[in-house]
């Protein structure tokens, strides 16, 4: 058992404080089998007292959305000067924005499906319905619609018509003022966990991901067995390669650190498109994470320990 | 994609539930959720939370029930920590009996079955009475938990429009004409008459008579949940539907709102013939209601001023209720609508035409304050315009920050509207008219 006790924050006031609350819970208890000393914290106005008084020799961000993830966490405990498990406040500021995300990859050669991203201010100044009819000029349909920012797919809707397209874009705008609009890639989504280890960014195995409803969304990432997950997908063995790159190129080129978890989909001609990259993954009994780790064969509490290490050393 | 020669097809797929082909029908239903996942923020302090029914228990002797508790544990600890009967402690059941007598029930106590919350109560009963696809007839809208027990049963529910005076006679016997056309059986109404939740409306004491009479010839039994019933703010109390009529009436009764909800002691007082079954029911259900729970209740009710208590939660809950209804009418658009409730803990609002509640309910927990959906009291999908507002837990000066907060979530969600004109509400429109909101 080690000395080293570090507090692992989860809660806060996203819409994913339930996910985060179980993130946390799931990862302090890996982290103690592991023999690390854990205290959970929420993210609330005690907070920082709280880090003050007892400041831990590291953080394990279990927070999800929003503060967890924009780089205002991050920022806090920089300025405490406190050694904290995951990418850094600028650059979490830059990626966790799903569209600059997606413009920086693009930019570096990576396929990601078409997009638009407008803010609510938009529709209303210049009409929705000319907006909205652009967008299915460019982007065709079915097209995939969610808030700019967040996770869970809270917000996020397959659009497979025009008819439907005001109600999704009232329903994606309740949880941000922006919504990405984007070409929907029919195929196998996966998601790819990478981790730093000491010779650099490492992508566990592909988890691929096979919702029963065919939408992998919020009911069918929370609920036991509503989705079917494969480990590692069922790629051939190029795909696979291809796959774990992406991931690899993702967390590189977008200067992330510790861990992240890309979503991707393979495209039924075997192209493979980056679709987003997620700061914070979750840690929960459904999420993929954990499940990417027993594929590789490593326990979710040695992984976490492993980087604790590296933000004390850091 | 691309593959290379045949894939490893069910290689380490899984489900996450090995118990996925095992499940009862009944569980169909049971997935998660955003709207719950939502709830989760609600319950942080820097929410303004209009949304849970939480009882406000601040004014409670603690103290006083400390010393009680412990004086029950020392004096008589080893029947409190004991299993009892599953018909209830006899003391508090007597005891239960003067409390309903306040509503002009005459109830002999061996036909009371003491339950965990009246949340059991209302689970024994549906057991005992409904077959999958029986059908239910319930106020729209309804006690969410009722709903919830009816489902897990796979009762039919059929939703009876209120008004401001509660349950609409009139609907109601066309709610069983039509089953009877349809060739089905209706096996019971339930009904919160009082103070009801969601609505916050109560039905008038005229229509009492007529509601029981509808019932009767049309061999309906009816159950009556009665939570909140001595919750008036002017002290009044309305006669109970069993007080008219106690062959044909099942009543539910519960301590939560009027002493401590985490006792979790309730009961049901029915016709002898159908209390035998509900004792076996709640045997294989519970064994029995916690021992030292009853008995801590038993203990209030004989040595604290009980209905003095009562009183200060109705001039609490008062001004609560005040304070909701006068930020509505200070900060609301037009095109809203709300009942105004005499007792209990909710209001029912009604906004205006194209906006759905539940849709835009992560706009208000950004926002910082919590409402309930209105979808979620009907078992149908109606309800989408309507909220549920709860007045009962926050004090008064937040319940005001709240509702300024609803209000400019419900201006943005207009203005978003407007925006993208009518947009197909992803539930059905709750039905217009008449409805509980035109008090």
């Amino acid at each position: 058992m080690s000395d080293r006790w570090v507090a692992v924050l989860a809660g806060g006031l996203s819409h994913e404080r339930d996910v985060s609350l179980r993130s946390g819970r799931r990862v302090s208890a890996a982290l103690r089998q592991s023999g690390v000393a854990v205290e959970e914290w929420d993210a609330d106005a005690s907070l920082l007292p709280k880090l003050r008084e007892h400041r831990p020799d590291a953080v394990v961000i279990a927070l999800h959305g929003g503060e967890g993830e924009n780089g205002s966490i991050q920022t806090i405990l920089e300025l405490l000067g406190i050694p904290y498990v995951g990418t850094d406040a600028g650059t979490c500021r830059r990626a966790w924005d799903k569209p600059t995300a997606k413009a920086e990859l693009r930019r570096a050669g990576v396929l990601t499906p078409d997009w638009v991203v407008l803010p609510q201010s938009a529709f209303r100044e210049l009409g929705a319905q000319p907006v909205l009819d652009a967008m299915v000029e460019r982007l065709g349909l079915p097209m995939m619609l969610k808030p700019d920012q967040g996770g869970s797919a809270l917000g996020a809707q397959v659009v497979r018509s025009a008819a439907e397209l005001p109600t999704a874009m009232v329903g994606s705008l309740a949880y941000s003022d922006a919504v990405l609009a984007e070409q929907f890639i029919d195929g196998v989504e996966v998601a790819v966990t990478v981790v730093d280890g000491p010779g650099g960014p490492e992508a566990l195995p592909a988890v691929e991901i096979a919702p029963a409803s065919g939408v992998y969304d919020y009911t069918a990432r929370y609920t036991a067995g509503l989705t079917t997950f494969h480990t590692p997908a069922r790629l051939d063995d190029a795909t696979a390669a291809k796959v774990a790159e992406l991931a690899v190129s993702a967390h590189r080129l977008l200067g992330l650190r510790d861990v992240s978890r890309t979503d991707a989909v393979v495209s039924a001609t075997g192209e493979v498109y980056f679709i987003e990259v997620n700061l914070s993954p979750g840690l929960t009994e459904t999420s993929l994470l954990p499940m990417a780790a027993e594929a590789a064969g490593r326990s979710l509490g040695s992984i976490y320990a492993g980087l604790v290490d590296r933000a004390i050393a850091r | 994609m691309s593959t290379s020669g045949p894939l490893p097809d069910r290689l380490g797929a899984r489900s996450l539930d090995p118990h996925l082909g095992r499940y009862a029908a009944r569980a169909e239903g049971m997935t998660a959720s955003e709207v719950r996942a939502l709830f989760a923020v609600a319950s942080r302090p820097e929410v303004v939370s209009l949304a849970g029914g939480m009882p406000n228990l601040a004014a409670l002797p603690l103290d006083f029930l400390s010393d009680q508790i412990a004086s029950i544990v020392a004096d008589d600890g080893l029947v409190a920590l004991q299993y009892g009967s599953a018909h209830g402690i006899p003391l508090l059941r007597e005891q239960i009996c003067e409390v309903m007598a306040l509503e002009g029930v005459t109830g002999h106590p061996d036909d009371l079955v003491v339950t965990v919350g009246s949340q059991m109560a209302l689970d024994l009963v549906t057991r005992i009475f409904i077959d999958p696809g029986d059908i239910v007839l319930a106020e729209g809208p309804s006690y969410v938990g009722a709903l919830g027990t009816f489902a897990s049963y796979q009762a039919d529910v059929r939703h009876v429009v209120m008004d401001e005076h509660g349950l609409v006679p009139e609907a109601l016997r066309a709610a069983l004409a039509a089953a009877a056309q349809a060739g089905r059986r209706v096996k019971f109404l339930y009904t919160i008459p009082n103070f009801n939740n969601p609505a916050g409306v109560t039905l008038a004491v005229a229509r009492r008579a007529e509601v029981l009479d509808i019932c009767a010839r049309h061999d309906v039994l009816v159950i009556e949940d009665n939570p909140y019933g001595l919750l008036g703010f002017d002290g009044q109390v309305y006669p109970a539907l069993r007080s008219m009529d106690s062959d044909n009436v099942i009543y539910l009764g519960s301590f939560s709102k009027t002493f401590a909800s985490g006792l979790r002691v309730g009961w049901a007082l029915a016709p002898h013939a159908v209390r035998e079954k509900l004792v076996l029911a709640a045997e294989s259900a519970a064994l029995c209601a916690p021992t030292l729970n009853q008995m801590v209740v038993s203990r209030y009710l004989a040595t604290h001023d009980w209905k003095g208590q009562i009183k200060s939660f109705q001039t609490m809950y008062r001004d609560r209720r005040d304070a909701l209804l006068a930020g509505l009418e200070q900060h609301m658009p037009a095109g809203c609508s709300w009942t105004r409730p005499d007792g209990g803990f909710f209001v029912w609002l009604t906004v205006p035409e194209g906006v759905d509640t539940k849709a835009m309910q992560p706009r208000a927990v950004t926002a910082r304050v919590a409402y309930v959906p209105g979808t979620g009291f009907y078992a149908d999908g109606f309800g989408s315009r309507q909220m549920r507002l709860s007045f009962c837990y926050p004090p008064p000066e937040r319940i005001t920050e709240g509702v300024r907060r609803l209000a400019g979530v419900l201006a943005d969600e207009l203005d978003l509207l407007r925006t993208f004109g009518p947009t197909a509400s992803r539930s059905l429109s709750g039905p217009q008219t008449p409805a509980p909101d035109t008090a």
